[in-house]
C-alpha cells in the first residue's frame, strides 16, 4: 500500500518536473517576445544621454542579445541554486521579495481554505439534510449569488460595513499605525480578509457536499442504516457523509488555482502584505524575473496540491487503483 | 434499554434529491433579465444623447437621487449611465473572448481527437500543463507582455479559457469515433477532413455552443478582475472592474453607491446567463442535472 502510494507520488512528480520546465520556458519565450527591452527600461529617459559603449557593455553583461535557449539555461542553472535574479520593479533579489511575502500569503490562504472547508461541510450537510426547506433554499441561493459575485466586490462590501461603518475590525494591512507586528494584532487584522476569502470559496464546497449527500441518501447502506432505526444525525454523519466525501478530496486539489486567484484579489482589497501587490507591480512594470518566478511557484503549488489530493484519495478509498 | 415499544419513524428528512421544479421557473426570469440587459446595453447608447465620460464636478460624490438614480462618482459622472456602458464593454469582451477561446479549443480538441495516438497524448499533456497555471496569473503575464489594452485583455482571456472547450470536444470526438455512422462514412470513402467537418463537428456543435455560453460569465469575471487590478482596460474607459477600482477610494469617505451598482448589475447578469444556460445543459445532458432551487 505505502509502496504503491510512493510510486504514485513519484509518477506525479515525474510529470510535475517537465510541466514546470515547460511553463517556465513558455514564460521565458513570452517575455522575450514582448517588445520590451530590459536595458532600455534600466536607463529610462537617460538612454538618450548614455554613451553607446555603456549601453553595449550592459547588453553584453546582461546577455540580452544571446539566444533564448542560452538565456533560459542560465536562468535555470541559477534558479536551482535558489538565485532567481533581481526584481527590477522592487530593486530587490526575487528570492528576497518572495521570502518576505510568501509567509503572509500562506497564512491567509491556509486560514481561508480551512474556514471555507468547515463552512462547506457544515452548510452543505445542513442544506442536504433539510432539503427543500426555506433554509436549504437560503443556503443554496446564497451560494449561487456568491459564486456570481466578484471576490473583490464582496471584499469591498465587507470592508465598508465592518471596518468603516461599524468599526468592529481593522480594514487593512497587518498592523495598526506604527505598532510592531504581534500575534494578537495580526489575528485581529486577519479576520476580515480570511472571512472574505472563505465565503468566496465556500459556495463550491457547499453545493458539492449537498449534491453528493443527496445522491448518497439513495444508496443501500444509508437506507439500510435508516431501516435499522439509527437516528438521522448518525446516519448523515456516519454513513452518508463518509462515502460522499471521497470525491470531495479531489475537489480540494482542483480548487487550488481558484484559491490562489481569490487570494490575489483579497490581498489587494485589504492591502495584505503578501505576494499580490508584488505580482501586480511586476506586471505593470514588466518585471519578468519576479512575475515569472511567482507564476512558476504558483504552478508548483497547484501540482503539489493535486498530488496531495490523489494520495489522500487513495488512502481513503483502497478500491482506487493506484497505477491506473 | 427500557424503551422497546414500537414507534412510527419520524417523517424522513433523508430523501433523495427531489425532482427539480419545472425549468420554466429558471428559464423565464433569466431570459427576461438577459433580454432587458441586452436591450438596455444596445439601445441606450444609441438613443440617449448623454456622454458617459461627462464630467461635472459640481455634482461630484452625490448619493443616489432622482436626477442620478445610482448617484455620481468622484468626478460627477452618472453611475447608472457608466454602468450601462461598462456592462456593454464587459459583455462584449466576454462574448468575443468566449467565441475565440471556443474556436481555439475546438480546433485543438478536434485535432487531438481525430489524429489520436501520441499526438493526442502530447497535446493533452500540454493542456494539463497550462491548466495547472492559475488562470488569473497566466492572464496577468499575458497582459504584462502585451501591455494593458482591450486587445490584450481579450487575448489574455481567450488564451486561458480554451482548455475546457478543448477537453470537451476531444472527449466527444473520441466517443463519436466509435459510432457506426463514422465507420460507414470512412468505408464510403470519406476523407479525414470530410469526416471531421461533416460528421464529427456537427454532432459536437451543441456541446461547443453550450460550453461557449457557460464561458461568458467566466470571461466577464476575468476581465473585471484584471481591470480591478489596474491591468485591464485603460483607466478612463467605463468597465465594471474599472468602476469598482475607482470606487475603492470613495468607499473610504463613505461613497458606497459607486461600487454597489456595478457589482449588483454584474451579479444579476452573470446569474441570468448561467441560469439560462443551465436549463439548456439539463436538456442536453439530463444525467447531470444542476439542481437549482431558488
Amino acid at each position: 500500500m505505502t509502496r504503491s502510494i510512493g510510486r504514485l507520488a513519484l509518477r506525479r512528480l515525474a510529470f510535475a518536473v517537465p510541466v514546470l520546465l515547460v511553463v517556465s520556458f513558455a514564460l521565458f519565450v513570452l517575455a522575450k517576445a514582448s517588445p520590451f527591452d530590459p536595458v532600455e527600461r534600466y536607463f529610462g529617459v537617460r538612454i538618450i544621454g548614455a554613451s553607446p559603449e555603456r549601453v553595449a557593455q550592459l547588453r553584453e553583461n546582461w546577455g540580452v542579445d544571446e539566444p533564448v535557449v542560452a538565456q533560459y539555461w542560465a536562468w535555470l542553472r541559477h534558479a536551482v541554486t535558489g538565485d532567481l535574479g533581481d526584481s527590477l520593479s522592487l530593486q530587490q533579489p526575487v528570492s528576497e521579495v518572495i521570502g518576505d511575502r510568501l509567509g503572509w500569503t500562506v497564512l491567509l490562504v491556509s486560514a481561508g481554505f480551512t474556514l471555507a472547508l468547515l463552512l462547506g461541510l457544515l452548510l452543505g450537510t445542513f442544506a442536504a439534510w433539510r432539503q427543500g426547506t426555506w433554509l436549504d433554499r437560503l443556503i443554496t441561493g446564497g451560494c449561487y449569488a456568491l459564486e456570481a459575485a466578484p471576490v473583490f466586490w464582496v471584499g469591498l462590501a465587507v470592508l465598508y460595513v465592518f471596518a468603516l461603518q461599524l468599526r468592529w475590525l481593522p480594514g487593512g494591512g497587518v498592523t495598526s499605525g506604527s505598532e510592531p507586528v504581534s500575534a494578537g494584532g495580526v489575528a485581529v487584522h486577519m479576520v476580515l480578509p480570511v472571512a472574505v476569502l472563505a465565503i468566496s470559496q465556500a459556495p463550491w464546497f457547499v453545493l458539492f457536499v449537498r449534491q453528493n449527500l443527496l445522491e448518497s441518501f439513495t444508496q443501500d447502506h444509508v437506507i439500510g442504516a435508516r431501516a435499522r432505526g439509527l437516528p438521522d444525525h448518525l446516519v448523515v454523519s456516519g454513513h452518508a457523509l463518509r462515502t460522499s466525501l471521497l470525491p470531495f478530496l479531489t475537489l480540494l486539489g482542483a480548487r487550488l488555482p481558484e484559491l490562489i486567484t481569490g487570494a490575489l484579489l483579497v490581498e489587494t482589497v485589504f492591502s495584505w502584505p503578501g505576494i499580490a501587490r508584488a505580482t501586480v507591480e511586476a506586471a505593470l512594470n514588466v518585471d519578468f524575473a519576479l512575475l515569472g518566478a511567482l507564476t512558476v511557484m504558483a504552478t508548483g503549488v497547484v501540482l503539489l496540491g493535486n498530488l496531495l489530493a490523489d494520495v489522500l484519495y487513495s488512502l481513503a478509498d483502497p478500491r482506487v487503483a493506484l497505477d491506473g | 434499554m427500557a424503551d422497546l415499544t414500537w414507534r412510527p419513524a419520524p417523517r424522513s428528512r433523508l430523501t433523495a434529491a427531489s425532482p427539480p421544479r419545472s425549468p420554466k421557473w429558471r428559464l423565464l426570469p433569466s431570459a427576461a433579465i438577459l433580454v432587458l440587459v441586452a436591450l438596455t446595453v444596445l439601445v441606450v447608447p444609441l438613443v440617449v444623447e448623454l456622454n458617459e465620460q461627462y464630467v461635472d464636478l459640481a455634482v461630484a460624490n452625490r448619493p443616489p437621487s432622482a436626477a442620478h438614480l445610482f448617484g455620481t462618482d468622484e468626478l460627477g459622472r452618472d453611475v447608472l449611465l457608466r454602468c450601462v456602458y461598462a456592462l456593454r464593454v464587459s459583455l462584449t469582451v466576454g462574448l468575443v473572448a468566449a467565441v475565440i477561446s471556443a474556436v481555439v479549443g475546438t480546433a485543438v480538441g478536434a485535432l487531438a481527437g481525430t489524429v489520436g495516438g501520441w499526438f493526442d497524448r502530447v497535446l493533452m499533456r500540454v493542456v494539463d500543463a497550462i491548466a495547472s497555471v492559475p488562470h488569473l496569473l497566466l492572464g496577468i503575464v499575458i497582459v504584462a507582455v502585451l501591455r494593458p489594452s482591450l486587445t490584450a485583455v481579450i487575448i489574455s482571456i481567450a488564451l486561458t479559457h480554451w482548455l475546457t472547450a478543448a477537453r470537451i470536444v476531444r472527449s466527444e470526438v473520441l466517443s463519436l469515433r466509435t459510432r457506426p455512422f463514422i465507420d460507414a462514412a470512412i468505408v464510403g470513402g470519406a476523407s479525414r477532413l470530410r469526416v471531421l467537418t461533416r460528421h464529427l463537428l456537427p454532432n459536437v456543435a451543441p456541446q461547443i455552443l453550450l460550453a461557449t455560453t457557460l464561458m461568458v460569465p467566466h470571461a466577464v469575471w476575468h476581465e473585471t478582475a484584471l481591470s480591478f487590478l489596474g491591468l485591464g482596460l485603460p483607466p478612463h474607459a467605463a468597465s465594471i472592474g474599472n468602476m469598482i477600482n475607482d470606487a475603492q477610494r470613495s468607499l473610504l469617505t463613505g461613497g458606497w453607491w459607486m461600487s454597489l451598482a456595478p457589482g449588483l448589475l454584474l451579479i444579476i447578469t452573470t446569474l441570468a446567463v448561467s441560469g439560462a444556460s443551465g436549463v439548456w445543459r439539463d436538456r442536453l445532458n439530463p444525467k447531470r442535472r444542476t439542481e437549482l432551487t431558488w
